[in-house]
């Protein structure tokens, strides 16, 4: 009896710690994203070809 | 008998909180044959789809996908065609998406793998290209 009490809570806390571990890898996920689409959409070079556009844009009056 | 349990639960836990720690620095598995002849079909298929991108025939919709956004932007003999390419390339991206989750052990992971694209497709997209931002359609 004495060591349900003591285990049961220590598995409720444990079955939490297995819900945590099946987190989405936001981070790996984006880098996976942009792999791919580079490959798609062949965009060769590494650095953001719309960023260079956006600055020489004028902005609007 | 309490104190050997107990250590076991100690080791458990650890061990638990240590796993998302080691995955977090993990990349995720994008080399299956599956994902690679999908992206070689859109690769192809995206020569044909370039131009109505920049005309604002097509654009990128929210769920990761693509649309007709704009029918006008296409003769009438080629809009069938349009059409066309529009089906097949979310087929390919559904599948894709589909495919990204389960290589990685996570079918459940499908929608957010979606709008992990959805995000980075626009961001990636050329000036001049739509996008659905919310409810409405953006040109970027």
């Amino acid at each position: 009896m004495k060591t349900w009490i003591a285990v049961f809570p220590a598995i409720l806390i444990l079955s939490a710690c297995v819900t945590i571990n099946i987190y989405f890898p936001a981070a790996a996920a984006e880098k996976a994203a942009d792999k791919i689409i580079d490959e798609v959409w062949q965009l060769k070079d590494k650095a953001t070809p719309d960023a260079k556009l956006i600055e020489e844009k004028p902005a609007t009056k | 008998m309490m104190k050997k349990l107990f250590s076991i639960l100690l080791i458990l836990l650890a061990t638990a909180l240590a796993a998302p720690f080691a995955s977090a620095a993990a990349d995720l598995e994008v080399n299956t044959p599956a994902i690679s002849s999908l992206k070689n079909s859109m690769q192809t298929r995206h020569g044909q789809l370039a131009a109505h991108y920049a005309s604002g025939a097509i654009g990128l919709t929210k769920d990761g996908l693509i649309a007709m956004h704009d029918a006008n932007a296409v003769p009438l003999a080629q809009r069938q065609s349009v059409n066309s390419l529009i089906a097949a390339e979310n087929g390919d991206r559904n599948a894709l998406y589909k495919e990204i989750a389960s290589a990685n052990g996570h079918p459940e992971w499908q929608d957010e793998v979606r709008s992990t694209f959805a995000q980075r497709w626009v961001q990636k997209a050329q000036n001049g290209w739509w996008y659905q931002d919310g409810g409405a359609w953006v040109k970027k």
